[in-house]
């Protein structure tokens, strides 16, 4: 049990290989890259990143996908708020039907809705909006926030309610100064994974937008069919869409576990 | 469990999030259904056209074929992530320095957009320019995963291990770390063995998120499409043509939208049973542990 520390080691060197040679890549000229094999670069280059950052078509991907990325995550978590309060306090008709219903759509292969959904915005003229992007990947963040949520609220006492209803409180005023307060935590991590699903999610993003809202995972497969060999710009606009979730899962790092496990451990 | 009170008005509580989630749901399913029982040549002029498509892609060999790779998939996928999950859980430190490090880096993976892991893993298994490719090329190996099959399957699964293993290692190490210590102590006193107190501790503590990890892993790898679509795009040949792949090539590279919404439901459809029925069957093991422990 001496050497127990090597396997989680060995993991990680594991997940941070890949990652290290994507970085190792935006730092070199694409010269060095296609010519030389280097374990690092020997010609230190960061040309790839001010493509990216003087680039209007580049950067305005990033700001795109923050966009609707924060629109999502607020309605995501606005919505689901007062649902969870309904299905972890009360029991009405048809709540396991509907919670099971809820969970369905977060199992619904985004391929299957992809055509449809580009129908639908279009017909109501929201295609090409960060609005529908946001609201299209409500599909699988509300239900998962609900999830999340009625998880984590489940675990505070009931007398918590009773008491504050006792004391005079009205329900709004009880909700947003006793509850929330209380389920803080369990709201950033809602938060986080409405935000890490609707960062990684393309396909229906993709579909979705076509110049205005384009997000940035989008403009990168373009930009690898049609100037064909960028390999450094490529990788540097990869790193670039690292960081983002390096940072929020900073913020977020002492509730990580449990909130994996959606409050429910 | 707290007896919870009956209240009708709840449903006020819920009626927003259940009109979004009908908007974003509930129409887009009727337009797949409404093309699945129709047939059109264009100009926007429908036929119906029953249940033949229905009958036509049950009987075809191209479903067929990825529908089992499909399974294939996920089936490797669940029997190498699961139990390594577990492994690199249970040797994770549990307090000091290691915890953040091991916390942070492990979650890096899964807040990488889609198509970036396909595009890392891409640049990392050429032969020319990446790491991997380099070196098993280096070592001899007949490595290229853009003309040999197994290579492209080598490639995908490793992609995968590496992009949601973290996930199970979070959440059973949350179930790990909801362990009192009071329970080992027990057991050391007990002279209980490495295998017993993993067997009659830790297992059953990790029932309920190993339940849930199961659920997401199979329902994500179940509807995978964009990092095969970007390291191989399904190739080479069909070889590694996924359900969700299969889809859209059919729906959008060759327009043909009545087989393509056909697949549509009964992709969906096998993917709402599988779940349910695995769902009902490990809740119902809790139970019974629950239960076994109990008495």
């Amino acid at each position: 049990m001496r050497f127990k520390w090597l396997i989680p080691a060995i993991y990680i060197l594991f997940l941070l290989l890949p990652i290290y040679w994507l970085v190792n890549m935006s730092l070199k000229t694409n010269d060095e890259i296609l010519s030389v094999f280097s374990l690092w670069p020997h010609d230190l280059t960061l040309d790839n990143y001010r493509v990216i950052f003087t680039d209007a078509s580049w950067y305005s991907g990033y700001i795109n996908s923050m966009i609707y990325v924060t629109i999502n995550v607020i309605i995501s978590v606005s919505f689901a708020l007062p649902a969870a309060y309904a299905f972890s306090r009360y029991s009405f008709v048809g709540d396991k039907h509907l919670f099971f219903w809820l969970l369905t759509n977060r199992m619904a292969p985004p391929a299957v809705f992809a055509l449809p959904f580009f129908q639908l915005y279009s017909s109501i003229g929201l295609f090409d909006t960060h609005i529908a992007v946001a609201i299209a990947h409500c599909l699988f963040n509300l239900p998962l926030a609900v999830w999340i949520l009625e998880g984590f609220m489940s675990g505070v006492p009931k007398e918590i309610d009773e008491t504050a209803f006792i004391d005079g409180y009205s329900w709004p005023r009880f909700f947003v100064r006793i509850f929330i307060p209380n389920i803080a935590s369990g709201i950033g991590v809602t938060a986080f994974f409405c935000f890490m699903f609707s960062w990684v999610e393309l396909l229906l993003a993709r579909t979705l937008t076509a110049v205005n809202a384009k997000p940035i995972s989008a403009i990168m497969t373009r930009t690898v069919s049609a100037s064909g060999l960028d390999w450094g710009v490529l990788a540097a606009a990869g790193v670039l869409t690292i960081l983002p979730g390096t940072l929020v899962i900073w913020f977020v790092r002492n509730h990580i576990a449990k909130g994996f496990a959606l409050g429910r451990v | 469990m707290i007896a919870k009170q009956q209240n009708q008005k709840a449903w006020f509580m819920v009626l927003p999030v259940f009109l979004l989630v009908a908007f974003s749901a509930v129409i887009p399913l009727m337009t797949v259904v409404n093309y699945s029982v129709q047939d059109t040549f264009g100009n926007n002029q429908f036929f119906w056209a029953g249940v033949d498509w229905f009958r036509n892609l049950v009987h075809s060999e191209r479903f067929h074929s990825a529908f089992l790779r499909q399974l294939l998939f996920s089936g490797i996928i669940l029997a190498i992530e699961i139990p390594l999950g577990i492994l690199i859980a249970l040797s994770m430190p549990r307090r000091g320095w290691g915890v953040p490090v091991c916390l942070i880096t492990m979650a890096l993976p899964l807040l990488i957009p889609w198509n970036v892991v396909g595009t890392i893993w891409q640049i990392f298994g050429r032969v020319d320019i990446g790491l991997l490719g380099y070196s098993l090329t280096a070592l001899g190996i007949d490595y290229n995963y853009t003309q040999d099959p197994l290579a492209a399957w080598f490639t995908v699964v490793i992609m995968d291990i590496w992009h949601w293993t973290s996930l199970v290692v979070l959440l059973c190490y949350a179930g790990l770390c909801s362990i009192p210590d009071a329970y080992y102590q027990a057991a050391r006193i007990d002279g209980a063995s490495r295998l017993a107190i993993f067997r009659y501790i830790q297992l059953p503590k990790m029932q309920r998120v190993l339940l849930i990890a199961f659920l997401l892993r199979f329902m994500d790898s179940f509807m995978i499409y964009t990092e095969p679509f970007v390291i191989t795009g399904g190739g080479p040949g069909n070889s590694t043509t996924f359900l969700s792949i299969d889809l859209v090539k059919l729906a959008v590279g060759q327009f043909d939208l009545g087989p393509a919404a056909a697949m549509s439901l009964i992709y969906f459809l096998v993917i709402l049973l599988l779940c349910y029925v695995f769902y009902t069957v490990m809740s119902n093991i809790g139970m019974e542990s629950t239960n076994h422990g109990g008495s």
